[in-house]
């Protein structure tokens, strides 16, 4: 680090260094995290949203927060740079959107097997066609089957706070594969919210390379000299059973992220008011507008709790499953066609019956707090109309 | 490690299936339970003195002088390996062995069953081997033998060892040879 930073571990700069309130964008959030995080290096490619996120990365590399920062020549040549990067040991940190993120996926999806430990901020944007820069986490779904693990911001505040703990677990040795943050594109990232941030005068401790799981690439020193990666791609050399096992692997260690997302985040999920008859489960913006719906169902008086998803990989499958023991009815906002939360939630519980299919919007459309209401109301067997007249 | 036999449908059993997962800081893994170091280096101690050709695997990071600790963790798991009676088998390379390995001699992390079966090891201890290599290792070695193995991890463990010991440095080896030179000499060895 060239600036005199004050080194400090992560549940020091997470939960006792002082903090003050800033109005601030997503994409400044995610900035500024990356500011106290010791970063080495950064590498994209721009693509709006994201692009809003490495331009203010761009300003923090002049100001001397980052090592060395450079715009790639598309996605996948950036995700390629950042697992060639890796090899040396240092701490990477990219973000990409929508279709970047496809661009970049068949390297992405290499990450882990390679042990490449990074932050990866995703977005989110309309991937289809015809084309449009609107916010749809659509995207999020091809990530889900990578192996990386993968939170999901709310809010501005979530966005700092996940991409700083991110750089901590990324890095555990018995983890030590990328960690993705994601957020919603503009709704996040170009609105403004409250985040209380520490001083910039602190910084995540620095990581050491010689703590991983696979020999950083120093070819001063002898250990390094044995071939990491290359046998791996030569399947000619090796048999099935290497392959399953590295599989399995790169699992485990997406399984054993989950106590630092305890530790860090205070854990996978949040529930509101828990034993309801309605339960409103949400990731990411929509957990924004389904708490908002949560709070208007308690004016109401209505039984309707709410679980935000915090986690998306690894899946909190135990937590999800205790959180709608004995509720009725589970509804399900998100912000893409295809219901990929929807469909997770079902897989978690073993009456998937009680689970509502959506109100789910895509293309960029806003999520109404009403469209959460009217299937609360369906749900409890009230007229939405009655009530909203 | 959790049960022996195949996880699901897959022939390579992994400890996170049965919800295992590294042992906490000053804590160690015995089969399933969490245990205190010291029993988990008695109990340790206890199996490669009684098993069939124990033996000790070190990795690159105890095989090279590429630091201090390493000197002194070299010179350890050598005392270490007479003290237990145990061979010693590097994994020095963890490229696949291309056409064949010399199992006589060596073992790797792609191929681990092959060493095991060729000298009927009943029991081994993994040392300064990097922890990816040694899991992938381990998750082998649980599923195509009866050997039980043992992870003695400078970080933080490995779940798919019978056995895992965590953040074991020089003085926690000089600690673990003189609780074997007890056992030793409780088993009248």
């Amino acid at each position: 680090m060239s600036l005199n930073k004050k080194l400090v571990d992560m549940n020091y700069l997470l939960k006792e260094a002082p903090r003050e309130k800033h109005f601030i964008t997503g994409a400044q959030a995610m900035a500024e995290a990356v500011k106290r995080a010791s970063v080495d290096m950064a590498i994209a490619y721009p693509i709006t949203p994201q692009s809003e996120v490495m331009h203010l990365v761009g300003d923090i590399y002049a100001q001397g927060h980052i090592k060395e920062y450079y715009r790639a020549e598309e996605e996948l040549g950036t995700m390629s740079a950042i697992a060639g990067a890796a090899r040396a040991g240092v701490r990477l940190f990219t973000a990409t959107s929508g279709p970047g993120l496809l661009r970049g996926l068949e390297a992405i999806v290499s990450w882990p097997g390679h042990r490449v430990p990074c932050v990866l901020g995703v977005l989110t944007r309309v991937i289809n066609a015809p084309l449009s820069i609107q916010p749809d986490n659509i995207e999020m779904a091809y990530l889900m089957h990578s192996g990386i693990v993968m939170l999901h911001a709310e809010n501005q505040q979530d966005t700092f706070d996940m991409t700083l703990a991110a750089f901590a677990i990324t890095e555990k040795v018995d983890v030590y594969i990328p960690v993705s943050v994601s957020t919603e594109g503009f709704f996040v990232t170009h609105a403004k919210g409250y985040v209380e941030m520490m001083d910039e005068e602190l910084a995540f401790n620095e990581p050491d390379p010689y703590k991983a799981p696979v020999p950083a690439m120093d070819n001063e020193v002898p250990p390094a000299r044995i071939q990491r990666d290359a046998p791996v791609q030569k399947s000619n050399f090796m048999s099935y059973l290497i392959h399953s096992v590295w599989q399995q692997e790169i699992w485990d260690s997406n399984q054993r992220a989950m106590k630092y997302i305890y530790e860090y985040l205070g854990g996978p999920i949040e529930v509101q008011n828990p034993g309801a008859d309605v339960m409103i489960v949400a990731s990411g913006c929509a957990a924004a507008q389904a708490r908002e719906a949560h709070r208007y169902a308690q004016e109401e008086g209505l039984s309707v709790g709410f679980v935000k998803v915090r986690a998306i990989r690894p899946w909190p499958k135990a937590e999800i499953r205790e959180a709608l023991a004995t509720t009725k009815t589970v509804i399900v906002p998100e912000h893409n066609i295809i219901g990929w939360l929807c469909k997770e939630v079902k897989a978690a519980i073993p009456n998937s019956g009680i689970v509502t299919e959506g109100p789910r919007v895509y293309g960029g459309m806003t999520l109404p707090v009403e469209l959460i209401m009217t299937e609360i109301y369906d749900a409890l067997g009230m007229k939405s109309e009655v009530l909203q007249a | 490690m959790a049960n022996l036999g195949p996880a699901d449908y897959s022939p390579y059993p992994v400890a996170t299936y049965d919800g295992l997962y590294t042992p906490d800081e000053g804590k160690a893994m015995l089969l399933t339970e969490m245990v205190d170091e010291e029993v988990a280096m008695r109990e340790v101690a206890r199996v490669m003195l009684t098993s069939e050709n124990a033996t000790i695997f070190p990795g690159p990071q105890v095989l090279y002088a590429w630091s201090e600790e390493a000197k002194k963790k070299a010179t350890l798991i050598k005392e270490m390996s007479e003290v237990l009676g145990a061979k010693m088998i590097p994994m020095y390379d963890y490229r696949p062995k291309y056409p064949k390995i010399d199992a006589e001699v060596e073992i790797n992390p792609n191929h681990p069953n092959l060493t095991i079966w060729h000298n009927n090891i009943k029991a081994c201890i993994f040392i300064g081997v990097h922890c990816h290599y040694a899991n992938v290792a381990l998750k082998i070695i649980r599923s195509e033998t009866d050997c039980y193995t043992i992870g003695m991890c400078a970080l933080s463990g490995h779940e798919d060892a019978m056995a895992t010991i965590r953040d074991q440095h020089s003085e926690d080896l000089a600690k673990f040879i003189e609780i074997a030179k007890e056992v030793k000499q409780e088993l009248g060895k």
